[in-house]
């Protein structure tokens, strides 16, 4: 599994597309550095980065990868070795790498400018996301053979959660806004993993803005130790749930 | 009859101070030599032990009373004649919760230098570690007022000077508690370089006019760190409001100054930075308002100065009624707030002008240092917030961005001429007098 593990990893290392993108995440959060210095705003800007940019490269690069290693995959399938290490070694060298990248590409900035807890819990988040999406792209790609096909679904993945499932609970907001709805948001919430570091973040960011009955409801739940556990948590699940499944799908498919 | 005349001249540096303290000086000039005929005044000593109760029993007016250190345990200690009371070395005097400490309705008395603590919990009586009626010229000074129901109360007096003071009160329920510094119905007033804190109210005045209240500090008190009603006239400067559980809340009052003074940390629902209801003609101006969950909050209040204000971290910087009108806001600052200005109405009579937004996102081809398109600081989305509070969960969403970009291009649910149209580029360059 190691030696796997190195070979995939070393695969990933040549494409040099992992490297493109820590140097592209290198020259943002200095520039956003250097645009302004007040962290809180840093973070701010960081956020769009983590919640849109990093699932989209982690949700593409995942498949595209994935295809591109279909021979080395078959190959290794057709030696004595377990179906399910050669697909956990895969998942490991590409969720590996990226969240490598994100740490290297944001971290790095954050020690020579310095960080607060805000910017620490982000990176926390980021790195999570990277594993979410990852998996959510193995998923896509075991699901079908085609390439074009499942880079469609992983779009799709991306926009249902970085969009649509926003609009959805807006919609619900607005249909059934007569009702107390602080339980039914914070369920839903649960339920998109970008909405989850959203708001995980806006604890750290927003909180004066949270003020209201609301805003002190989810305060109290997101804001507390319980809380902050609680959605950790459930960030691991959703980094678990793809990864269960593809897997599950990868050992019984016809490769 | 008036037998002495104490020297100490309250100083209030309010306009109309001055002209009070001149013509005092004038008054003594006059009658002060038919005076002095009288008996000389004497310093009487108080020591540990001994009464201050007997002691302004024997003492004549304009006499001086000296308290040396000790614990004195007395109450209600009424002072009716024109005295100077001077602790030294910070005597105690302890009402053991029976009630007010110094009863004071004579002119021209001077209390410095004391250590006055537990009053007791009395909302019939309001105890008061000093409490004073209809008296003029009084100084209260460098005393420490701890663990009192109300620490400073005043009523009907005028030329009031209390400075150097350091209130605070341990009760947590605003039920039992009472201010800090206490004015009703009085006029002329000096309170400066207090700390207060753990009160209900840190500075009440309700019918106090001229006031000039500057570099106190009040924070941490159960309900507003300063309130007060049909005060007019009155000035604030370089006061520190901290983390009080409702900010500060101003009311049906006109010629206010406010400037250089700091509201800071007061974060809940009920909380406000400064909450201005029914105030005209004002001019808030230097102050920085920082981290509060709304900064200001304005009702019904009109032809209002806002210039050079710092709005930092606050989650809305303003909130604005469309009950107020001609109020102008110019050259302020407004930084890493979430919402910089909502509104409830669509008909905007405020003017906003050259301010400085951190979320503009314009251009300057002129490069006169203001961007040459308009900068609408209304968000959508607080509009929504402001209707369906749970909405607030969709904050800085992707989709959320979208329609707020798309409302900024063209307004449709928030007043199209809510707007700065001259937004600064770079922050002004704001002097806050900070030492």
């Amino acid at each position: 599994m190691i030696k796997l593990l190195k070979y995939s990893l070393y695969n990933i290392l040549r494409t040099k597309f992992t490297l493109l993108y820590t140097a592209f995440l290198l020259l943002a959060t200095f520039s956003i550095y250097n645009l302004d210095p007040d962290l809180a705003k840093v973070s701010l800007s960081l956020l769009n980065v983590v919640l849109l940019v990093v699932p989209l490269i982690c949700i593409i690069f995942g498949t595209v990868h994935f295809y591109n290693s279909y021979e080395f995959m078959e190959l290794m399938l057709s030696q004595p070795i377990n179906r399910s290490t050669v697909f956990i070694s895969q998942y490991l060298a590409v969720g590996l790498s990226l969240c490598l990248a994100f740490v290297i590409g944001v971290g790095i900035p954050m020690i020579l400018y310095g960080a607060d807890l805000a910017l620490l819990v982000l990176l926390a988040v980021g790195v999570m996301l990277s594993l979410i999406f990852t998996g959510l792209a193995f998923l896509a790609s075991v699901l079908t053979r085609d390439k074009a096909k499942a880079i469609g679904i992983t779009l799709l993945f991306w926009v249902y959660f970085s969009l649509i499932y926003d609009g959805l609970i807006l919609y619900l907001i607005y249909v059934f806004y007569d009702y107390p709805l602080e339980h039914a948001t914070l369920a839903m919430v649960m339920l998109n993993p970008v909405d989850l570091a959203r708001i995980i973040m806006l604890m750290q960011l927003d909180i004066s803005a949270l003020m209201g009955f609301t805003g002190a409801f989810f305060q109290d739940f997101y804001g507390s130790m319980k809380g902050n556990l609680i959605s950790f948590g459930v960030l691991l699940i959703w980094i678990l749930i793809p990864f269960y499944f593809s897997r599950r799908v990868f050992l019984k498919k016809d490769i | 009859m008036i037998n002495q005349i104490n020297l100490t001249i309250p100083l209030t540096t309010s306009g109309k101070g001055y002209i009070h303290c001149f013509l005092w000086v004038f008054l003594m000039a006059v009658f002060i030599p038919f005076d002095l005929v009288g008996q000389k005044p004497k310093v009487l000593e108080v020591r540990e032990g001994e009464q201050i109760k007997k002691a302004i029993e024997k003492a004549q007016p304009g006499d001086t009373i000296v308290v040396y250190p000790g614990i004195y345990r007395e109450h209600e200690i009424i002072v009716q004649k024109s005295l100077t009371l001077i602790g030294i070395d910070f005597p105690v005097v302890d009402s053991e919760e029976n009630g007010d400490i110094f009863l004071i309705a004579a002119n021209s008395t001077t209390v410095t230098g004391f250590e006055l603590i537990n009053t007791g919990h009395s909302n019939l009586n309001d105890h008061s570690a000093i409490k004073v009626f209809d008296s003029n010229h009084l100084r209260v000074e460098n005393n420490r007022i701890l663990n009192s129901f109300f620490g400073i109360h005043i009523s009907n007096s005028k030329n009031i000077t209390i400075r150097d003071c350091f209130l605070e009160a341990y009760e947590l329920s605003s039920q039992r508690t009472g201010n800090g510094i206490h004015l009703w119905k009085s006029d002329t007033a000096l309170i400066a370089n207090n700390f207060i804190a753990g009160h209900r109210d840190g500075i009440y005045l309700e019918f106090a006019t001229e006031v000039e209240t500057s570099h106190n500090i009040v924070e941490k008190n159960n309900r507003y760190g300063l309130h007060f009603m049909f005060s007019h006239d009155n000035s604030y400067y370089h006061n520190e409001f901290r983390n009080n559980d409702a900010g500060v809340a101003v009311m049906y009052t006109r010629n206010v100054v406010m400037e250089y003074n700091l509201f800071e940390d007061n974060l809940g629902s009920g909380s406000y930075g400064v909450l201005l209801k029914d105030i005209s003609n004002s001019t808030i101006r230097y102050n920085r308002i920082v981290n509060n969950s709304i900064g200001i909050y304005m009702d019904g209040s009109n032809n209002n100065t806002f210039e050079h204000n710092l709005f930092r971290r606050n989650g809305y910087a303003i909130k604005l009624l469309a009950s107020n009108d001609g109020n102008y806001l110019g050259k302020n600052n407004f930084i890493g707030n979430t919402f910089d200005i909502s509104t409830s109405g669509m008909i905007i009579t405020n003017e906003l002008h050259k301010n400085y937004w951190d979320k503009y996102e314009g251009y300057d081809l002129d490069r006169d240092g203001y961007g040459d398109v308009p900068f609408r600081p209304i968000n959508m989305y607080s509009t929504i917030v402001e209707r369906i509070p749970s909405a607030i969960i969709l904050w800085r969403s992707f989709m959320i961005t979208l329609l707020d970009r798309a409302e900024r291009v063209i307004p449709a649910i928030t007043p199209e001429n809510m707007k700065d149209e001259k937004p600064k580029m770079r922050p002004h360059d704001i002097d806050f007098k900070l030492e």
